[in-house]
């Protein structure tokens, strides 16, 4: 059996890994299901570290949804300038050249962190926590569940007022 | 596993700087949306290791929650922003967005 | 009642929205003005210690919501209720498009409830919540008329943000480590027990550190200030009203005074705030003058009496701190009526450039007057309610012991003097720009606030020796050292 600590540090890498192909990929749609790569590596480790429910919200919410805002934003967007061949080459060049830089200083910065490791100054109380979770989210977070309401309701505008034009003129053809 | 703190910001500490070099290095809008994601994915995996750290994931969880439904909302209305500047200017780069100054 | 603040405006959102279309664009702007001057009279009517209050609550009891509000709390609805009872009325004036308009009284209501909620939180995940919804809110009022600039503005200002957040999220996380609980009482008691050991103290530092740093974002201090001139400025002038009068200053200034007294117990004087806000004052103030575009002078303008609010912080005694709360108040009403004049300007003349501007106090006696008021008061001229504040703030500072900050306060008071003069001379004064020989007085819907904010300004100055008993001597409270 593999302990909770390997688990985890193949999952971190793997999510590392991800988040840096997200950033380093070409092609934008490559970008985006990168990003769900990291997310679904995340909410397994949100798993392993007991947090079940935070971990399918991790899923269905940022692997799921905010994948759709993308795809769908994307979908929205053509590509922009001749997708002849030599020039995809030549942009995958100029990106590589952009970004090479970032797998060495993560290489550089892992190598740092684990040669200064610094412990907590204080040992967490760790006493088992009296609250079950239904009563923490619904008696204690109360206002919060209020605050994401307004929220959502703030999002509904902004799609109304910054997306509903374009399905219009999208619908009359170009222009 | 003996210092379980540090191995997790350490990751943390990872996906900030892939993230802020995302933001830095990209003139693509939707590549700086794809920056603060992963900057969110940060902040998620940092919460998580402190609930877990300090024995209170129960605590913890309805915070990740509710975070993670917000920074989607923010994350849909930037979006529609982009969309929006790529009607105007039909290009996403962000030197279409550049042209306040003083 | 004090659920009311957030509850309400959220049932009128939801009660325009599931009303027929027609019906609700038109009542939009009565719910939202009725609302607001119910807030104000019943913020003013509320007893000084709103929390005792608390337990009779009898919506609260069913909602059961764990909100508390503070003596300073009373200060901010008042700000909150008035700077949103001028943009509805800015709206109304300046939004030709009925729909739009809804939509904009919606995000007003909804930026309303968010910046309630930011005064009523006691955890500090909760305020982070509230100032989201403040953010997105604001946002979209940027972006609303979708233009390349309001699309640019609201861009910044939605990645400034986006790292504010992530900034103030990690603190959290420090902090939930050491503490186990983000209520604001909890957090306090455990990182004021003075039993924390030098690494320890280190460690609450960092993370406190990081959280100040995330409302100086928010709330546009000078090193982190780069979006919000492009923000305001870019808005239409309608959402600039909410964004310059209020926005900025609950989601960082207020915040920040909140926390500085709820949760980090700061008790003494503060050398990086004195320094943030001396660098504010100065790099707005000198900003300021070199602007061509009326609102974006007024923007900086905005950073460099912020500016004074963070000193008046940073010198952490009482004297200091009431003068921080006063300009607070006060800044949202004399920044308000001046981008209502901005709009005013804009809407009739058709710009907002300075250069192309002139002679317009002729034909806007109201707008013209008005203006002259908030920037008087602005400047610290007496007797208007702005010269009482900075009193305060100054004095204060200088009490504290960092003289150098307070005589560099004075001397840059001078140079907001200045590029106001200038800004009346080239908008209101001197001889009538070419072209504007048809230029008229605003209509109704803009002289309602313009009267309204100048009437508190000119009357808050006169009447303060009055106020300090009934007004400053119970804010005195939070602040004992």
């Amino acid at each position: 059996m593999l302990s909770l600590g390997t688990i985890l540090l193949i999952l971190l890498v793997l999510m590392v890994l991800s988040a840096l192909w997200a950033v380093m990929a070409t092609d934008l749609l490559r970008s985006t299901i990168a990003l769900a790569l990291t997310s679904v590596f995340l909410a397994i480790a949100i798993y392993m570290m007991g947090a079940p429910l935070a971990a399918v919200f991790e899923l269905s919410v940022c692997a799921g949804l905010i994948t759709v805002v993308f795809i769908s934003a994307i979908s929205m967007i053509k590509p922009e300038g001749n997708t002849r061949k030599e020039d995809l080459a030549r942009k995958r060049r100029k990106r590589l050249k952009k970004y090479i830089p970032l797998p060495i200083l993560l290489a550089v910065a892992g190598v740092l962190l684990w040669l200064n490791r610094v412990d907590l100054p204080f040992t967490p109380d760790a006493d088992v926590f009296p609250l079950t979770l239904s009563e923490i989210m619904w008696d204690v977070r109360r206002v919060d569940i209020a605050g994401q309401a307004v929220m959502i309701l703030v999002g509904v505008f902004g799609i109304v007022v910054l997306f509903k034009e374009f399905v219009r003129r999208g619908k009359g053809g170009e222009e | 596993m003996e210092n379980l703190f540090w191995f997790l910001t350490s990751f943390v500490a990872l996906l900030f700087i892939i993230g802020l070099y995302a933001l830095l290095a990209t003139r693509n809008l939707l590549r700086i949306l794809i920056g603060m994601e992963i900057l969110t994915k940060g902040v998620t995996l940092l919460l998580i290791a402190a609930g877990f750290l300090a024995g209170r994931q129960n605590a913890m969880q309805p915070i990740v929650i509710t975070m993670i439904v917000v920074e989607v909302v923010i994350i849909a209305v930037a979006a529609g922003i982009v969309i929006a500047s790529y009607r105007n200017n039909k290009t996403i780069s962000v030197r279409a967005l550049r042209n306040l100054k003083g | 009642m004090i659920t009311l603040y957030i509850a309400l405006p959220l049932a009128v959102v939801l009660l325009l929205n599931l009303s027929p279309r027609r019906t609700a664009n038109a009542l939009s702007l009565w719910c939202g003005l009725v609302l607001t001057v119910f807030a104000g009279a019943y913020t003013l009517a509320m007893p000084h210690v709103p929390g005792l209050a608390d337990a009779f609550d009898p919506a609260n009891r069913v909602l059961q919501w764990k909100i508390e509000a503070g003596n300073l709390a009373g200060v901010m609805f008042l700000s909150i209720a008035l700077v949103v009872f001028s943009a509805f009325w800015v709206g109304r004036y300046l939004i030709a498009d009925s729909n739009r308009r809804f939509i904009f009284n919606n995000l007003l209501l909804l930026c309303m409830t968010g910046m309630n909620g930011i005064v009523l939180s006691n955890d500090l995940f909760t305020l982070y919540v509230f100032l989201e919804v403040v953010a997105a809110s604001s946002f979209i009022l940027i972006a609303l008329e979708r233009t390349n600039a309001g699309l640019e503005g609201a861009f910044k200002y939605v990645l400034l943000s986006a790292v504010a957040t992530v900034l103030v999220l990690s603190s959290m996380a420090l902090i939930f480590v050491l503490v186990g609980s983000l209520d604001y009482g909890t957090v306090k008691a455990v990182l004021t027990s003075g039993q924390l050991d030098a690494a320890t103290s280190r460690f609450v530092t960092f993370a406190i550190g990081l959280f100040v740093v995330g409302l100086f974002i928010k709330g546009g201090m000078v090193p982190f200030h780069g979006w919000l001139p492009d923000a305001y400025s870019s808005a239409p002038t309608a959402s600039s009203v909410l964004l310059g009068g209020i926005v900025t200053k609950a989601a960082g200034v207020f915040t920040l005074i909140q926390l500085a007294q709820n949760v980090f117990g700061w008790d003494k004087p503060s050398p990086v705030l004195l320094a943030v806000g001396t660098l504010s004052i100065a790099v707005g103030a000198f900003a300021a003058l070199g602007q061509r575009n009326f609102k974006r002078m007024l923007a900086y303008s905005s950073i460099s009496q912020i500016g004074y609010i963070i000193i008046g912080l940073g010198a952490a005694n009482e004297v200091a701190v009431v003068g921080a709360i006063l300009h607070l108040f006060n800044h949202s009403t004399f920044k308000t009526l001046l981008f209502v004049n901005s709009a005013a300007v804009e809407k009739q003349a058709g710009t907002v450039d300075m250069d192309k501007l002139g002679g317009l106090a002729n034909k806007m006696p109201v707008t013209g007057f008005t203006s002259v008021l908030a920037m008087l008061s602005t400047a610290g001229v007496p007797p208007l309610s702005g010269f009482w504040s900075k009193l305060l703030i100054v004095l204060g500072v200088w009490l504290s012991g960092a003289h150098a900050v307070a005589v560099t306060a004075i001397l840059l008071s001078v140079v907001t003097l200045a590029y106001f003069l200038s800004m009346q001379r080239r908008v209101f004064f001197g001889r009538l720009a070419p072209g504007l020989e048809g230029v008229k007085e605003a209509g109704g819907w803009l002289l309602v606030p313009e009267i309204v904010l100048a009437v508190i300004t000119l009357g808050l100055g006169l009447t303060m020796p009055w106020f300090f008993n009934t007004f400053l001597v119970p804010l005195r409270s939070l602040w004992s050292l």
